[in-house]
């Protein structure tokens, strides 16, 4: 077994728990930290692939800036528990034995196409210079009409969070929390 | 050397448990929640196939999922807050009616 392996294994351990304990919490705060540590595992998977600059950007953007939002408004939404109902019941009679019966298919099928071929570690440059050139080359069409995406989506959640504009002219007090 | 059928189906596993997250939850935030879980498994599997054909793009795409990722995080949590003021529920199945 080789140090690759075992690290892969390692990771990939913290990703499975993770991923599993997020669905078998019942408060939203624990699955946000059990998300936070399949992130983290999933950039030490990264780094085995010679990712670095992936490695760095999935700790800085996913599970720094993307899951701090999430913490932030599980908090102030002051969320509790979740309950369970009759359609959820049904969701997890039926959903989790068609998932788990998807998911040994698509396990059987790439272990039986790919085989055991080995993936060669660290063998691609993924360093933030060749990152950049291929990004500011190649990809310098997508990149800026990325921009425009993110301009767009930070207009949407100024315009969708801002409080509704009935409510200071006013009108009949709405309870606003 | 770890074979790449190994990653895909840790790619795979993320994918269904965030699948199944998104059937059972009943939490809109987790719900939320499951789905970044299933971009993550996307992109564990564009990572993988990079390195296993060097080819950069994939990695170069990764940023793109990331940053979609992004954008619909921050537009889903203020629909989220949108929704939470007028109905005072997070969960889905009390939010069902198109309008009050």
């Amino acid at each position: 077994m080789s140090v690759h392996l075992i690290l892969f294994l390692a990771f990939g351990a913290v990703c499975v728990a993770g991923a599993i304990n997020l669905l078998a919490q019942t408060h939203p705060i624990n699955s946000a930290l059990s998300l936070i540590a399949v992130m983290a595992a999933l950039a030490g998977e990264y780094l085995l692939l010679g990712a670095e600059f992936v490695a760095a950007v999935q700790v800085i953007v996913y599970a720094g800036a993307i899951m701090v939002l999430f913490v932030f408004v599980i908090m102030l939404l002051n969320a509790g528990v979740e309950e369970r109902t009759q359609g959820s019941r049904v969701a997890v009679l039926f959903g989790i034995p068609g998932v788990l019966l998807g998911s040994i298919l698509v396990a059987w099928v790439v272990l039986r196409h790919f085989g055991t071929e080995a993936v060669a570690a660290g063998a691609l440059p993924g360093d933030p210079k060749t990152i950049g050139q291929m990004l500011f080359h190649e990809f310098l069409l997508p990149f800026e009409i990325t921009s425009v995406l993110i301009l767009v989506a930070i207009m949407g959640a100024v315009v969708l969070a801002s409080k509704p504009p009935t409510s200071p002219a006013g009108g009949p007090a709405r309870k606003v929390d | 050397m770890v074979p790449l059928s190994y990653y895909l189906v840790l790619s795979g596993f993320l994918f269904a448990c965030g699948v199944t997250g998104f059937l059972i939850k009943r939490n809109i935030i987790t719900i939320f929640m499951s789905i970044e879980l299933m971009l993550n498994g996307v992109n564990l599997s564009f990572v993988a196939f990079a390195a296993h054909w060097h080819a950069l793009a994939g990695q170069i795409f990764v940023f793109f999922v990331m940053v979609v990722a992004a954008a619909e995080s921050a537009v889903g949590l203020a629909i989220i807050i949108a929704v939470y003021r007028t109905r005072e529920t997070l969960n889905v199945d009390q939010v069902n009616l198109l309008k009050l």
